[in-house]
């Protein structure tokens, strides 16, 4: 349905930005965006930015699995 | 004054056909073999048997990150004599080039074509050009055949795995076909990808020096590892378990994979072979490998398991397993 | 891949795979999920052989080369034989076949078909090409309408004339009420992610709250998968169903507001046919009148030849678990991977093509493969 990967923003040209994700950059439109910023981590889906990545839920789910390794 | 571009006459074996040869090929080709401009080389045999094979190359972009059609056109042929065990030797070229062709950059990738075949110590002995009105190819084609000679000590190295072989990897996967995808004109993305492509004629050298327990060489190129994994399994009729954790991938290739919907295993390679051998030689092989500039990062990545019906099993990064087909179809850049 | 790979390691794998077998407790229960990145991603981390007995995980009708008909793949066609047109899409639909052929079989007989990875590239080969029409072939869900949406919004501003999209997007939750009233008990959907991410969690409640079945939105990462499956297990096992955000990273109750703007803007529903499935109402979209002169089917009428759908097929069926794909008269014969006519065997991983592709080796289950 929709294959999307989260990538960073480095660099904003009005609704276009240049992210990168493993040193593989693209432009992608950011229209979709509120006050997209540099090194802000972004949803990416045919070019587009869907979604902001809310960087704390990553961690606290990170955190979360990492604690059940111990358990696992 | 030579001509900016290829031209129709250039193909027809007239004046510019010849100047063609004794202005942009002799120069930079330029070999006894060549020069005596006959119809055929005629060369040396070697003690062993002869190996021999052709391939044809036609790639888009013609000029990638970390190649060309030119030494790509070298490599594939040399590397399918290396890995039969073969010591390759003399190589011939035939061009099919579009009218308009540039010139200059017919003179860029034939000089590539012999720094690559200086860098595998094969010479090309003889070759052809042809030339079709334009639109009727897509500017050059480049078809290459190879001998080389069989080490009379040696057996042939394309026989069967055996149940228990361990299954080694040359070195990342992936790179020739992101590099290809990552540089191509309309998909808006950059990255630092370059080809792996490359001659493994001294590696497979090496490797055959250390051990005689090779059971299987084979390069893994289009329908990448996975694809070659499935045609050693069906041949020896014995399943492959290969491990996701341990198959060498670049972060770059990992990136550009996730963002086209790509699986690193079946992506197209050009310098990566894979080999079965004993499990009691694997770690000799793995560090004669590792001494050779193409086998830096050679790993054992799986096993050979007990006879089954051929199919190559992967033990995936959650610790569970499925089915590693054959490609089916082209990887496209998706969107599901 | 920073954000990627935390969510992959195999450790925490066991202990949800424990989790996930000590919430159902045995008991049978039967999820489905929606999105076919979900169902790839379920593949490619062989999911379906940690779950425990008695738990069935069901492929549903989420990805467009399933859900596209044969008489959108003909308009394609149709568009790619018309002269001075060069159509654009995504890799996707280059395989799916049409009535007599498909794009892929257009560009082998030399028509003008170019794969790109999102409209940017095709705005990009509409601006290099003034004197052909570019037409792009728009497919996908609340996902990808709104980067379409946003092309033609572009193509206006610059005032791009040779720019058309061929609308064929679809929208979920109108499908997924369907499924719900289907035959099949389904216990849980796992929800896409990524469409989610834009229509929010609010128009999976009637499912949840209405249907009684239990509804968790999922990333799709193989901990993400396995997490959603053990919250969902959790629910059916405690007799509850709503609405619960798994991938919280992403995914925020109210979705992405601009986004679900931007799509309206241009595009409004309509009724719409899902191969396999046929006519469900309002679960297509099509271009408000505003933007009706970017519509390829308006500005290029052609005709396009008559529908023919192999006759046979259940797919519907398939999809919402009720029958298995053996049982179908076209399974293996007529209907094959390179010959694929129901949505399971369109997609690489839909029912019947994982099906076909394991039909070869009636040995033991891979469960029981013998080691060295």
């Amino acid at each position: 349905m929709c294959l999307a990967v989260p990538m960073q923003i480095l660099s904003i040209d009005g609704e276009t930005g240049v992210v990168e994700i493993s040193g593989v950059k693209r432009n992608v439109g950011l229209q979709m965006i509120k006050d997209p910023r540099p090194g802000d981590y972004i949803i990416v889906h045919a070019g587009f930015a869907i979604q902001k990545l809310d960087e704390e839920e990553a961690l606290e789910t990170i955190a979360l699995f990492r604690e059940m390794e111990g358990l696992g | 004054m030579m001509h900016e571009n290829i031209t129709l006459a250039h193909g027809g074996g007239g004046r510019l056909s010849r100047q063609l040869t004794e202005e942009l090929f002799l120069p930079i080709l330029g070999n006894r073999y060549l020069l005596q401009l006959n119809d055929s080389a005629v060369v040396e045999p070697g003690e062993g048997a002869a190996a021999f094979t052709t391939d044809a190359f036609v790639v888009d972009p013609v000029f990638f990150p970390g190649g060309d059609i030119g030494r790509l056109a070298v490599c594939g042929t040399v590397n399918d004599l290396a890995v039969m065990g073969a010591l390759p030797r003399y190589l011939s070229a035939a061009f099919i080039l579009e009218e308009g062709y540039p010139l200059a950059d017919l003179r860029r990738i034939v000089r590539s074509m012999k720094d690559t075949a200086d860098e595998a110590e094969v010479t090309i002995v003889t070759g052809d050009t042809k030339v079709v009105p334009r639109g009727a190819a897509d500017s050059i084609f480049i078809t290459t055949a190879g001998i080389g000679y069989m080490n009379p000590g040696m057996p042939v190295s394309a026989g069967r795995a055996h149940p228990g072989d361990a299954v080694i990897i040359s070195g990342p996967v992936g790179r020739h076909g992101m590099a290809i995808m990552t540089s191509r004109e309309g998909l808006g993305f950059s990255s630092t990808i370059e080809s792996d492509v490359a001659p493994l004629n001294r590696l497979t050298a090496a490797m055959l020096e250390v051990t005689g327990d090779i059971h299987v060489m084979r390069d893994a190129t289009r329908g990448g590892l996975a694809t070659v994994l499935n045609e050693i399994a069906s041949q020896a009729a014995c399943d492959i378990i290969l491990e996701e954790r341990s198959v060498p991938v670049t972060e770059a290739v990992r990136g550009a994979c996730e963002l086209l919907g790509f699986d690193p295993l079946y992506v197209a390679n050009e310098g990566v072979l894979v080999a079965c051998a004993a499990a009691d030689a694997a770690g000799a092989l793995l560090e004669a490998m590792r001494g050779q500039t193409y086998g830096t990062e050679a790993v054992i990545a799986g096993r050979v398991g007990n006879s089954g019906s051929g199919r190559v099993v992967l033990e995936t990064e959650m610790g569970s397993r499925r089915v590693l087909d054959m490609l089916s179809g082209e990887q496209l850049p998706r969107i599901c | 891949m920073k954000y990627i790979d935390e969510f992959r390691s195999g450790k925490a794998a066991g202990r949800l795979k424990e989790e996930i077998a000590a919430a159902a407790a045995g008991r049978p229960m039967t999820f489905m999920e929606v999105c076919g990145t979900h169902t790839m991603s379920i593949a490619r981390n062989g999911i379906r052989e940690m779950l425990p007995a008695g738990m069935r995980l069901i492929s549903g009708p989420g990805c467009p080369v399933c859900v596209t008909p044969n008489g959108t793949i003909d308009h394609a066609v149709a568009l790619a034989r018309h002269p001075g047109i060069i159509i654009a899409t995504f890799g996707d639909m280059v395989k799916v076949p049409g009535s007599t052929s498909s794009l892929g079989q257009e560009r082998a007989a030399g028509r003008s078909v170019r794969v790109v990875a999102s409209t940017l590239d095709a705005l990009e080969l509409a601006r290099n090409n003034p004197e052909m029409q570019v037409v792009f072939i728009g497919v996908g869900f609340e996902t990808t309408a709104p980067t379409i949406a946003a092309s033609i919004i572009t193509a206006e501003q610059e005032n791009l004339n040779n720019y058309s999209v061929l609308s064929a997007h679809k929208v979920v939750p109108p499908a997924m009420e369907l499924l719900c009233r289907g035959r099949v008990a389904i216990d849980g959907f796992l929800c896409p992610g990524h469409v989610s991410a834009v229509i929010g969690s609010s128009p999976y409640r009637p499912i949840a709250e209405e249907h009684g079945i239990a509804c968790v939105i999922g990333g799709f990462e193989g901990l993400d998968i396995l997490q959603s499956i053990a919250m969902l297990a959790r629910q059916v096992a405690g007799g509850d169903s709503r609405v619960e955000i798994q991938y919280r990273r992403v995914v925020r109750p109210e979705g992405n507001p601009a986004a679900v703007a931007l799509m309206e803007k241009v595009f409004r529903p309509v009724d719409s046919v899902w191969r396999g499935i046929g006519m469900i109402t309002a679960s297509g979209l099509v271009m408000r009148d505003a933007y009706r002169r970017y519509d390829a089917a308006v500005r290029f009428p052609v005709t396009v030849e008559e529908t023919k759908e192999a006759a046979g097929c259940i797919c519907g069926s398939v999809l919402q678990g009720i029958s298995d794909p053996r049982e179908c008269p076209l399974f293996g014969d007529g209907c094959l991977p390179e010959t694929p006519v129901g949505p399971c065997m369109v997609s690489s991983e839909g029912a019947c093509a994982a099906a076909f592709r394991y039909r070869v080796s009636r040995r033991a289950d891979i469960g029981q493969m013998h080691d060295a």
